[in-house]
C-alpha cells in the first residue's frame, strides 16, 4: 500500500491554477491547502467563499463551472465544528478541486452559491436539514429530507443513531 | 390551482411528491417535494466499519447496484493506496456494464409505460431477467449484489459464467433493435416526446445536472471516459449526444448507451485478462474460504477483519463515478479507525431534478410525467 505523503506546503502548490487564481485575487482567502492522494483541497475564508466560487467559475485558465457537490463535516467536539465543503469539476479542463470553509458551532453561516450555480440549491438545502447550517441568501431555505416538523439536525455528532432522543 | 401529484403515484417513479400550480392545463410552478424515502444511510455509514458499508452502498439507487459498490469500493481503495489486479478491475466493468443495461430497461421500460406504450416494458423486462439470472450466477443475488468488495470482487466467477455473458451479449443487440422498431420511429411516440421539456446546455449544467440528462443538450461530458477508473480507459466506446435537450434526445441518448453498453461487455469478455480477483492486501481483503480453514494466519487474518476492520489512514475522498443517471460520487472521510468518519453519496439524481422546474414551467400538465420519466430519477438515491 504504497501512499505518497500529503503536500500542505503552499509555496509547492502556488503553480495550480486554482490557487494562483485565489492568490492574485486575495492572498488572504486561502487559509491552506492540502495535495493528498491526488486530490486538491483549499481551504477558504468564510467572507470571501461566494467570490471565490464565481472567480474559479469565470476563470479561463480554471473553469469550474460544474459544482458536484456540497456537503458539510462534523468534528464535534472540536472546535471549529462544521467543514462545510464544495466539490468542483471543470467539464472542459476535466479537473477536480474541493473548496472548504470550517465554521464554528456558536454561528454556523455561510453565504449561499446559489448565485454563483443555481445547482447547489437542494445540496445547500440539505446540509441545513441535517447539520443545521445556515446559507444566507439562499432563496428557499427549508428542511429537504426531514418532515418539516423536525427538532434537530440527525447528521450532526452528538445525534444518535439509534434510538430516541 | 394547486395540484397535488403526491408520493403515492405511478408514474412518479417511487415516492416524489410533486407540488403543481396550474391554470387549466398550463404550468405555472413546479415544486418536488422529496424526503419520503429518508433512511439515514449516511448516518449508519459512521456507524459500521468500511467492509459493512458495501451491502448498505447497494440500496441506495436500487436500480444499479453494483455502480454504488464502485463508487465507494473506489473511494476507499483510493484511501488505503491499494493496488487491483487486472482481472477485478475488468470483471468490475464487464458487470458496471451489464449494471448499466439493467437501469436503462426499467427506465425504458416504466418511461414508456407512462406515455402510453405499455408493451414495451414487458419487452425490456423480458432481457432484464436474463440479466438478472447472470447477477445471481456471480454473486447469489438477484439485485443487491454486493459483489463488489474492498480490494476487488468477492467471488471467483462460477464455470461457464463468460459463456451464458457471450450468448447474452451476442442476443441482446437484436432486442434493441426492437424496442427503437416500436418506439423511434413511431409517430405518435414523436409527438409526446419531440420539443418537449427542453433544457438548454448552460441551464443544466449550471442546475448541476449530469449524465443522459446533460448529454442530450449537447454537452459532452462522461466520467467514464473523461475522469477514467477501474481500466475505463482501455475500451473503446462512444458517447452519444444529444441536440435539443428534450425528452426525445434523452431517450435516444439511453437506448444509443444500451448498445454501447452491450459492446463494451464483449470487449471485456474478449479481452479479460488472467489473475486474481482479490488485492494482495492480507489485513484488507477477506482471504479465500479454503486457505482460511487450512492456514492459521488466515485464520487469525479473517477473525480480525470480521471483528476489528481494517483501520485507514486518515484524510478524505471524493471519487466521482458515470452512473446510469449521472455522476455519482462518494465523499468519504476518514479519521484513521475503522469506520469511516463520514460518508456522503452525491445523488446523480438530486442534482437532475432540480431540471425539472425549469423544464416544465410554462408547458402543459401531460408533460410533467414525460419530464420526469426522462430524467430518470430513483428516490433511493435522492433521499438516501
Amino acid at each position: 500500500m504504497a501512499l505518497a505523503p500529503a503536500i500542505t506546503d503552499l509555496e509547492q502548490l502556488k503553480d495550480h491554477p486554482a490557487v494562483a487564481r485565489l492568490l492574485a485575487w486575495h492572498p488572504q482567502a486561502i487559509e491552506s491547502v492540502k495535495y493528498d492522494r491526488e486530490e486538491l483541497t483549499i481551504y477558504v475564508q468564510v467572507s470571501s467563499l461566494r467570490e471565490a466560487c464565481a472567480m474559479l467559475r469565470d476563470d479561463p485558465n480554471c473553469r469550474f463551472n460544474l459544482l458536484s457537490d456540497v456537503t458539510c463535516v462534523d468534528w464535534y467536539p472540536a472546535e471549529p465544528r462544521f467543514e462545510v465543503v464544495y466539490n468542483l469539476f471543470s467539464i472542459p479542463r476535466k479537473e477536480r478541486v474541493r473548496l472548504k470553509v470550517t465554521l464554528d458551532s456558536s454561528s454556523p453561516v455561510v453565504e449561499s452559491v446559489t448565485s454563483v450555480w443555481p445547482g447547489a440549491n437542494y445540496f445547500e438545502r440539505e446540509v441545513f436539514d441535517l447539520f443545521g447550517v445556515r446559507f444566507s441568501g439562499h432563496p428557499y431555505l427549508r428542511r429537504i429530507l426531514m418532515p418539516e416538523d423536525w427538532d434537530g439536525n440527525p447528521l450532526r455528532k452528538d445525534y444518535p443513531v439509534e434510538g430516541y432522543r | 390551482m394547486i395540484l397535488n401529484m403526491g408520493p403515492q403515484h405511478p408514474s412518479t417513479h417511487g415516492v416524489l411528491r410533486v407540488l403543481l400550480e396550474i391554470d387549466g392545463e398550463n404550468i405555472i410552478r413546479v415544486m418536488p417535494d422529496i424526503g419520503y424515502l429518508h433512511t439515514g444511510i449516511e448516518k449508519t455509514c459512521e456507524a459500521k466499519f468500511y467492509q459493512q458499508v458495501v451491502p448498505l452502498t447497494d440500496r441506495i439507487d436500487y436500480l444499479c447496484p453494483m455502480t454504488n459498490n464502485l463508487t465507494y469500493v473506489l473511494a476507499v481503495e483510493k484511501l488505503l493506496g491499494l493496488e487491483i489486479p487486472p482481472k477485478a478491475q475488468w470483471l468490475r466493468v464487464m458487470m458496471n456494464e451489464l449494471t448499466r443495461i439493467n437501469s436503462h430497461l426499467v427506465w425504458l421500460g416504466t418511461h414508456a409505460m407512462d406515455i402510453g406504450a405499455m408493451t414495451v416494458l414487458l419487452y425490456c423486462f423480458r432481457e432484464r431477467e436474463d440479466i438478472l439470472r447472470l447477477f445471481e450466477a456471480i454473486s447469489g443475488q438477484r439485485m443487491m449484489t454486493s459483489y463488489f468488495r474492498i480490494g476487488g470482487v468477492a467471488l471467483e466467477p462460477p464455470l461457464g459464467f463468460f459463456d451464458r455473458v457471450r450468448e447474452f451479449a451476442d442476443r441482446f443487440p437484436a432486442r434493441v433493435d426492437e424496442y427503437e422498431n416500436l418506439l423511434t420511429g413511431n409517430p405518435i411516440w414523436q409527438m409526446r416526446t419531440k420539443g418537449i421539456a427542453t433544457i438548454s446546455a448552460d441551464d443544466a449544467i449550471a442546475l448541476s445536472a449530469t449524465g443522459p440528462t446533460l448529454r442530450a443538450s449537447g454537452v459532452d461530458l462522461d466520467l467514464r471516459r473523461d475522469a477514467p477508473y477501474s481500466s475505463y480507459d482501455k475500451f473503446k466506446f462512444k458517447v452519444p449526444l444529444g441536440k435539443n435537450g428534450d425528452v426525445f434526445d434523452r431517450y435516444l441518448c439511453r437506448v444509443q448507451e444500451l448498445r454501447e453498453s452491450i459492446n463494451m461487455v464483449q470487449q471485456a469478455l474478449d479481452g479479460m485478462p488472467e489473475g486474481p480477483t482479490k488485492a494482495d492486501a492480507p489485513k484488507v481483503v477477506l482471504p479465500d474460504r479454503e486457505k482460511m480453514k487450512t492456514q492459521m494466519e488466515a485464520l487469525i487474518y479473517h477473525f480480525k477483519i470480521i471483528t476489528e476492520g481494517f483501520a485507514v489512514p486518515p484524510g478524505e475522498v471524493y471519487q466521482g463515478v458515470e452512473s446510469p443517471r449521472g455522476e455519482m460520487g462518494y465523499y468519504v472521510v476518514s479519521d484513521g479507525t475503522a469506520k469511516p468518519y463520514r460518508v456522503h453519496m452525491r445523488a446523480a439524481c438530486l442534482a437532475n431534478l432540480q431540471t425539472l422546474p425549469k423544464m416544465c414551467e410554462g408547458r402543459l400538465l401531460a408533460d410533467v410525467v414525460a419530464a420526469i420519466g426522462s430524467i430518470d430519477i430513483v428516490l433511493g438515491e435522492i433521499d438516501r
